[in-house]
């Protein structure tokens, strides 16, 4: 059995808590909706306003007509979705060979990789500037694209699920119907590693959507993604919190969407990940 | 029947070579097929991420700039201005502060809240899901949205705090106040992930324990230090440790947050060390940012070494 909530008195503090928990969590998201929907004045009001107004469409044409949201938006769908497809891909590649098959060296290199997720990438980043530079990739999205193409992380999280939901048998029984290893990852592995691939995807997904510090560095604002453009739209309009605040909605939107969505799916990999990190 | 499980039984090959070939490609795929397979995760691992690690020590000997192509190898003279940097000891301070602020409260926050969920309650994906929505929302976000709350004049918090007779506080202004404000968005962002990752390992601790504990008659607060926090010890070292790594690298709050500048405020009041580290590579100093860049490497290996060692002793004690 599940252990007891404890007295009715207990059940109620909990959901107090809990209720006060998700208050914090959504009033920011909210504050910036109504903040976004007003005029900038209004926001010099005492007592603030609290509620949505109605000058969010106006505020949106404003955040297109000062920065280019519209190239942000396909840069960074671009971005995203080719690094979380590519991580997808290559992590189960690189899952399968060292979850499943036998080579020389795969303890070694399992060792480094997860070594390797607690490097701090940040740490390497004005060579990997002066790299982009040699290949005048600078300003260009391959700049955020090929360097992000899979990660330790993805391989990790890959080898963990097909070493548990891989049956060897499933790939002894390709092999005898004469499957090359090939063979075997494309009609075998694949279908097996769909959910787990789905939710790294996601993770994936996100986080290239909101990674800030590398694209700064290496974007221009001519040709941003969403943050960059964010950011440019944040420093050079300080007094200007409901034009900043409506980038920020609309930059926030899709991933909120795509969240409320599938939220349990990406909470359940997240979890998942976590226990076996 | 075919004689050699490899083979298709309607595949009989016709010739001695032929089927000396077909064991050849057999033994091929199975011999390098893995190595194919690990290749790509191996090759951008070490393009982007082990070779810059090691070249930024390479560049951080020399005076070097990208403004010339000429990059005077000046051995440790680079560390030795870093060591008698004022500035470099005001972002240590500055990181080791936020650092501390953001992440004890939030991690045990965290634990408790992940306690809190570790029952049977309705709306559990609700509650899970409204966690994680922070970390959802992009640090640049996140920092636009704080900046607003904690404007001095208009903004949310000043406001909450004046009923409580506070007066206008300018977040932006004070070391502690800059801090605390910088923390707030650190914390936000990153409680509710840590509480679902210290409930994935919650759930991982048998049941029957706490049933035992609750016929012995021992509080929720009693089974959350004496059973639940010895169980999860090492997904709590695995946070700990993650989480100070994190803490070390903070960046994109201090450079967004009031001003858009990479001091950090016009005292440096908030400038961390990744910022100090982008501050001169933007004045294209690279040599003098790499040798930042290394120091911070050895302060986070430092940290989290020391953490690790704090987390899995103070777990030891609890037992």
């Amino acid at each position: 059995m599940i252990p007891r909530l404890g007295s009715g008195k207990a059940r109620t503090l909990t959901y107090l808590t809990l209720i006060a928990v998700v208050f914090f969590s959504a009033l920011p998201l909210y504050y910036s909706v109504v903040v976004a929907s007003r005029d900038n004045s209004a926001l010099a009001d005492v007592p603030p306003p609290l509620w949505p107004g109605g000058n969010f469409v106006a505020n949106v044409e404003k955040v297109f007509d000062t920065v280019p949201f519209a190239l942000a938006l396909l840069n960074s769908v671009l971005v995203a979705g080719s690094i979380a497809i590519a991580v997808m891909f290559f992590s189960t590649l690189a899952g399968f060979a060292f979850a499943k098959l036998r080579f020389r060296g795969r303890n070694a290199l399992l060792l480094i990789t997860v070594a390797t997720m607690m490097v701090p990438t940040q740490l390497g980043i004005i060579p990997l500037y002066l790299i982009m530079v040699k290949l005048e990739w600078t300003g260009s999205m391959y700049a955020l694209i090929v360097p992000a193409l899979v990660n330790a992380f993805g391989v990790f999280f890959m080898t963990q699920f097909l070493s548990r939901a891989l049956p060897t048998e499933l790939l002894e029984a390709g092999r005898v119907d004469g499957c090359t290893t090939w063979g075997l990852f494309w009609h075998v592995v694949l279908p097996v590693a769909r959910p787990a691939a789905a939710v790294l995807g996601m993770l994936t997904f996100m986080s290239a959507w909101n990674d800030y510090f590398w694209p700064l560095v290496v974007l221009t604002p001519e040709n941003p993604t969403v943050q960059v453009a964010l950011s440019t739209l944040a420093a050079g309009y300080v007094s200007d919190y409901a034009l900043s605040l409506t980038g920020t909605t609309l930059g926030t939107l899709p991933l909120v969407i795509v969240f409320a969505l599938l939220g349990k799916q990406i909470i359940g990999g997240i979890m998942q990940g976590a226990v076996k990190g | 029947m075919a004689t050699r499980a490899p083979d298709r039984p309607t595949a009989v090959p016709r010739h001695r070579s032929e089927r000396f070939s077909r064991q050849l490609a057999y033994r091929l795929d199975v011999k390098a097929s893995p190595y194919a397979y690990v290749m790509p995760f191996l090759l951008v691992f070490c393009a982007f991420g082990l070779f810059p690690l090691v070249y930024t020590a390479w560049v951080s000997l020399h005076d070097w700039t990208l403004l010339s192509d000429v990059h005077k190898f000046v051995g440790l003279d680079n560390f030795a201005f870093l060591l008698g940097d004022e500035y470099f000891w005001n972002a240590t301070f500055n990181t080791v502060s936020i650092g501390l602020v953001s992440t004890v409260p939030q991690l045990l926050l965290a634990i408790w809240l992940a306690h809190l969920l570790n029952r049977p309650l309705r709306a559990q994906t609700l509650f899970r899901v409204t966690l994680l929505l922070p970390n959802v929302t992009s640090v640049v976000a996140v920092v636009v949205i704080f900046s607003q709350l904690f404007g001095r004049d208009y903004g949310l918090i000043n406001w909450v705090l004046s009923w409580f007779g506070v007066g206008a506080i300018d977040w932006n202004a004070g070391t502690a106040s800059s801090h605390v404000a910088i923390s707030t968005m650190i914390m936000w962002r990153w409680t509710g992930y840590n509480a679902l990752i210290f409930l994935a390992a919650m759930q991982a601790v048998p049941r029957d324990l706490y049933e035992a504990a609750t016929i012995d008659g021992a509080s929720g607060f009693t089974q959350l230090r004496k059973i639940t926090i010895p169980m999860i010890k090492p997904t709590i070292v695995f946070v700990v440790v993650t989480s100070t790594i994190g803490a070390m690298q903070v960046v994109a709050e201090p450079l967004l947050f009031g001003t858009y500048s990479p001091t950090g405020g016009p005292d440096r009041q908030y400038q961390t060390l990744s910022l100090f580290i982008y501050e001169n590579f933007a004045k294209l100093d690279f040599g003098y940012a790499s040798a930042i860049s290394w120091m911070m490497f050895v302060f986070i290996v430092i940290a989290a070494g020391i953490n690790y060692l704090l987390t899995r002793r103070s777990g030891g004690n609890l037992t």
